[in-house]
């Protein structure tokens, strides 16, 4: 290498800092220590991420190589535009659900037990910011498994038993999914003797045509898609999503699936990025299509539930539809769209989500029929869920306005305006689960055999939090001229390569 | 951002404003609730041409204020619509209608006074929220269900807007909003969304569904701004388009023939909001300056006594808690004088009798049919004149309030809402007498002379005779004493057979689209029910099995994809 690449140490620090923070949970023992480290370290995190998105957008990509070893023999971190906006979105939701966490943890999981808590959701925070910095495929699996097996944790801490077994199934499949992406980089292996992303960009178009690359491509996508929680791997995210404790959901909700999103990106787009996948393969009807039965089969299914929680984590896999679909288009246009959307969406989903964990936390209610006249019992709760709502509805002035305008826009300009036209229609299936909350919430009265008909007595930790959520989504459904940038620069670096 | 610091979109004052009715009692609220409106009224007319306030929006400039005659006429009539909506409302214990009800006012405005299709697309779907939540509020069951309609229709027609502003900006590469041509992907799905809120077949049915479930203040505020901002964004947009006439067409003679049908006093007077629409998409869709300023005219008299009618029968819902059907009602005009003035001055004005403003807003587009030499048009137009007087201007005042005795006394309504007739009524007549100011505000210059004798004859000879067909039926129904019945039978019998035999052959294929429609939408439901509900195949809890079995699947077919295809 003719210039070799300045090193810059925050981006290991990024990882680190978590990653040593959760043993010193556990050897606090005290769930306010173990607290206060998780917070203090979560800001910091904060911190370090917007540095390095502002060096990332000034300077170009940053690199560090570990232990001082050059590229392709030493494991390389690497931050581009995409992983940059990835690590931004992962660190802000953590410096958001850790205050947060506080009082709904002390609720929602025994108290002997809260300090493995704080120390998971660093090893998760920890192993997510690793996947989207470093730029190795192995280096990426370890990531995938540290954050994995933190989170089948964090999910079996709820105190509804059958978040064992929701556990159990995600933990199961979880480990295919991760085996399945191992067995594709082994395969890459095989074939390049490397396992630097960028050094597989240069080689896989030699030997794209073997069929060792395209098993391994194979095995890469199904076992992704499984992460990601596309439709019909979906089925382990509903149960998750509604026995964790609530901190955990907004935690994973807003932060594990979009790092799964970018995994698939670095795929298809850099590893995969000098072969033009979406050209040799009919790559894009597949994924269309298992997008938009995830936006009409899971949105429909969402209609049906009773318990909030589960709703919600069925509008999930159906707004993981919208940023397949934008992935599916292959151009700059849906890619921003995706991309856009993985930040919009964990905002909306990440205050819904903190809403529903706070009539949770006042009155242990989750269900359709509970949330009776919660509207005039938890007024400010249920004033932020429906900012929420509108957002997943793609209301103008809401973040998912934004995504709904840069995905449509999208379509329209590959010509496919029959596509618009599905998007805009699954968004009216938005309409009428968020309504369905709604009604119970407002229309119906208070029952009368409910004891405890007072107002919020929701702690400001869980308060504001939630305001901050469900006030970005509005500020940045306003103001979104940042963001969508940030979103084109992504879109360019991919279709671009590093 | 703002062209001019000092100036705040005049749509934000009473959207910002709705927000602090909630948190505010007593003498603060009504002040606020009379305040804004007015203040919102001297906003618009600082409002000069041009584009006023930009700002950017993706690659965009968003022009969220531009000033012309014809938004400015619009807003105007809108913030005096919510003045007059505000003062009959200052007892509603709901709060939360009128603060819908003003977010709902100040999005009309927005519409009126926005210079691309994105802000009229925000400001549109804002106006969708409020007004769903007007008719919500009223709290009843039956309005729960009316408001989950009437939102999916305009949720609906807000996307087909969507997906044609966005089509649009990439054609063109341009949000500005101007006159267009309804000829490409992008401009008919602009054309659509506006049209459903005008309430064009197909789905005229939202508007007599949702506005009689609303309260008896909420309707008043719903029949003056969703119809007519689609017609404004017509006359901006699309005047001059020949479909518009026949659509147009379409919605007065439906609006005529379902009012007369009818027995609930509010859904009469909905589906007469129709019939007036129509008029006014007709003058739309024959464009010319003559057309463009009747229908921007009719619109501005139509929102006073259409909202002055809906006062009157709102004042004899509230007063009689709650009674809504003709048939129930009668006789009100010995213990309800005023209320009964109000109502009849209300259906003079929109039968356009001569000295009411109906008359010299409403000819002006007949007029510019004859102009143009469409003397089919320009028949309907006249024929359909004489159905409104019918339905609106002799059936909503005689049942209520003259027909037999019913026997219910209650007294006239609380002063605020008979200041708030008594003002609606003075306009109706001043305007009427004066129309001067009301052309002065015109998009063109106007030399139109509602007084000449010729008008005055004909309208005079129009309404004489249908007057006559009304009262010549009387007798016949005195003597056999069930005068009800009898009426019952006039409009339920006579008036259907005589439809039936104009829309035989129509109706049989409407209703065959309908039985098959509705077999289809509930073996669809009942197959989504199948299997979406919690116990259903997608929704239950699955076996890793399964999970498992997906997942070799699809590694199958993308083995398959990646090495076979």
């Amino acid at each position: 290498m003719i210039d070799v690449p300045a090193s810059d140490p925050w981006l290991i620090l990024l990882v680190v800092v978590p990653l040593l923070a959760a043993p010193l949970c556990v050897l606090l023992r005290g769930p306010a220590g173990a607290w206060s480290v998780a917070t203090a370290v979560s800001w910091g995190v904060l911190g370090i991420a917007v540095k390095l998105l502002g060096d990332v957008l000034e300077r170009g990509t940053l690199r560090y190589r570990i232990g001082g070893w050059d590229a392709p023999w030493g494991i390389e971190y690497l931050l581009d535009p995409v992983g940059a906006f990835v690590v931004v979105i992962v660190a802000a939701i953590g410096a958001v659900v850790l205050p947060y966490a506080k009082s709904s943890v002390e609720k929602e999981v025994r108290s002997d037990r809260i300090y493995l808590f704080y120390a998971m959701v660093l090893l998760c925070l920890s192993g997510l910011l690793g996947i989207a910095v470093t730029g190795d495929a192995f280096n990426l699996f370890v990531f995938l498994e540290v954050s994995s097996l933190s989170s089948y944790v964090l999910i079996s801490l709820g105190r509804d038993r059958r978040a064992l077994t929701a556990a159990f199934r995600y933990l199961i499949m979880g480990t295919l999914g991760a085996t399945f992406y191992i067995i594709g980089v082994g395969l890459m292996y095989q074939m390049t003797g490397t396992l630097n992303i960028q050094d597989l960009t240069t080689i896989i178009p030699a030997v794209a045509d073997t069929r060792t690359v395209l098993a391994a491509l194979a095995f890469l996508t199904v076992g992704i898609s499984l992460k990601l929680a596309l439709f019909p791997l979906h089925l382990w995210l509903p149960n998750a999503y509604t026995f964790a404790p609530s901190a955990v959901t907004v935690f994973l909700s807003a932060t594990a699936t979009k790092v799964s999103a970018y995994v698939l990106l670095r795929i298809f787009f850099t590893v995969f990025g000098q072969v033009d996948l979406f050209a040799h393969f009919p790559l894009q009807p597949v994924l269309m299509a298992m997008a938009l039965a995830a936006m009409f089969l899971a949105s429909l299914t969402a209609i049906w539930q009773q318990n909030v929680k589960r709703m919600l984590a069925y509008s999930s896999v159906a707004q993981i539809g919208y940023t397949v679909l934008g992935i599916s288009l292959a151009t700059e246009a849906g890619l921003s769209g995706a991309i856009i959307h993985l930040f919009n969406h964990a905002l909306m989903k990440g205050a819904a989500f903190m809403a529903i964990g706070a009539v949770v936390y006042a009155t242990g209610a989750v269900t359709l029929d509970r949330l009776a006249g919660m509207g005039k019992r938890m007024p400010f709760t249920m004033a932020a869920f429906v900012v929420a709502g509108l957002g997943l509805i793609g209301m103008p002035l809401t973040a998912g306005f934004i995504s709904k305008w840069q995905l449509i826009t999208a379509a329209l300009e590959s010509g496919y305006w029959p596509l618009a036209v599905l998007i805009l229609l699954s968004s009216l299936l938005a309409v009428i689960y968020v309504w369905r909350v709604v009604e119970a919430a407002y229309l119906r009265p208070v029952p009368a055999n409910e004891a405890w008909a007072a107002t919020d007595r929701v702690p400001v930790g869980m308060q504001v939090p939630m305001w901050v959520l469900a006030g970005a989504s509005v500020y940045f459904g306003t103001d979104a001229s940042f963001t969508l940038e940030l979103a084109h620069t992504a879109a360019r670096a991919l279709m671009g390569g590093y | 951002m703002t062209t001019d610091p000092l100036l705040l979109p005049p749509a934000l004052i009473l959207i910002i404003g709705a927000f602090l009715l909630p948190v505010t009692r007593g003498w603060v609220r009504s002040a606020l609730v009379l305040g804004l409106p007015i203040l919102t009224l001297g906003a618009i007319w600082s409002v000069g041409d041009g584009v006023q306030i930009s700002t950017s929006f993706l690659d965009y400039e968003l022009q969220v204020v531009e000033g012309s005659n014809l938004s400015r006429l619009f807003a105007t009539v809108f913030a005096l619509m919510t003045f007059a909506g505000g003062l009959f409302a200052l007892n509603q214990q709901r709060v939360i209608e009128l603060t819908a009800a003003f977010a709902y006012a100040g999005s009309a405005i927005g519409v009126a006074l926005a210079g691309d299709l994105v802000t009229v697309f925000v400001f549109w779907e804002l106006m969708a929220i409020g007004s769903t939540l007007v008719v919500w509020s009223a709290g009843t069951e039956a309005a729960g269900k009316a408001a989950m309609r009437y939102a999916l229709v305009h949720l609906l027609g807000g996307v087909v807007l969507m997906v044609g502003v966005i089509a649009y900006a990439q054609e063109t590469g341009s949000i500005d909003f101007t006159a267009m041509e309804a000829n490409s992907f992008a401009t008919w799905m602009i054309l659509i969304g506006f049209l459903v809120n005008t309430g064009a077949p197909p789905l005229s049915a939202w508007l007599p569904d949702a506005y009689p479930e609303a309260s008896w203040s909420g309707t008043v505020f719903l029949s003056a701004f969703t119809t007519k901002t689609a017609v404004y964004v017509l006359l901006v947009g699309f005047s001059g388009a020949q479909i518009l006439i026949w659509i147009g067409l379409y919605m007065i003679m439906y609006g005529i023939i379902y009012a007369l049908l009818e027995n609930d006093m509010r859904r009469i007077l909905s589906y007469s909001i129709v019939n007036q629409v129509g008029f006014m998409v007709v003058g739309a869709g024959i464009g010319t300056e003559m057309a463009v300023n009747g229908a921007a005219a009719h619109a501005f008299t139509h929102i006073i006594y259409k909202a002055l009618l809906l006062m009157s029968a709102g004042s004899v819902l509230h007063m009689t808690g709650g009674k809504r059907k003709c048939t129930d009602l009668g006789g009100l005009f010995q213990s309800m004088p005023f209320t009964a003035f109000a109502g009849i001055i209300g259906a003079l004005a929109i039968s356009s009798f001569p000295w009411t403003s109906g008359f010299v807003s409403k000819s002006m587009t007949s007029q510019a049919a004859f102009d143009e030499g469409m003397m089919v048009t320009w028949f309907l137009l006249m024929a359909a004149s004489a159905g409104v007087f019918l339905h609106a201007g002799i059936k909503f005042p005689w049942f209520v309030f003259f027909q037999k005795d019913s026997g219910l006394r209650p007294k006239d309504p609380p002063w605020n809402m008979k200041l708030a007739m008594g003002l609606f009524a003075f306009l109706c007549i001043w305007l009427g007498l004066q129309p001067e100011p009301l052309y002065a505000l015109l998009p063109y210059p106007t030399a139109y002379e509602p007084y000449t004798a010729a008008h005055v004859y004909e309208m005079l000879q129009l309404l004489l005779y249908s007057g006559l067909a009304f009262f010549v039926m009387l007798p016949l129904m005195k003597r056999t004493l069930t005068i009800t019945l009898d009426f019952d039978w006039f409009y339920r019998k006579l008036a259907p057979a005589a439809c039936r035999i104009l829309t035989a052959v129509v109706g049989r294929i409407l209703g065959g689209f309908a039985a098959l429609k509705n077999k289809l939408v509930t073996d669809v439901i009942s197959l989504a029910t199948e299997h979406h509900n919690p116990r259903g195949v997608l929704a239950r809890t699955t076996p890793a099995g399964v999970m498992t079995l997906w997942l070799v699947v699809l590694l199958c077919a993308y083995l398959l994809l990646y090495l076979f295809v």
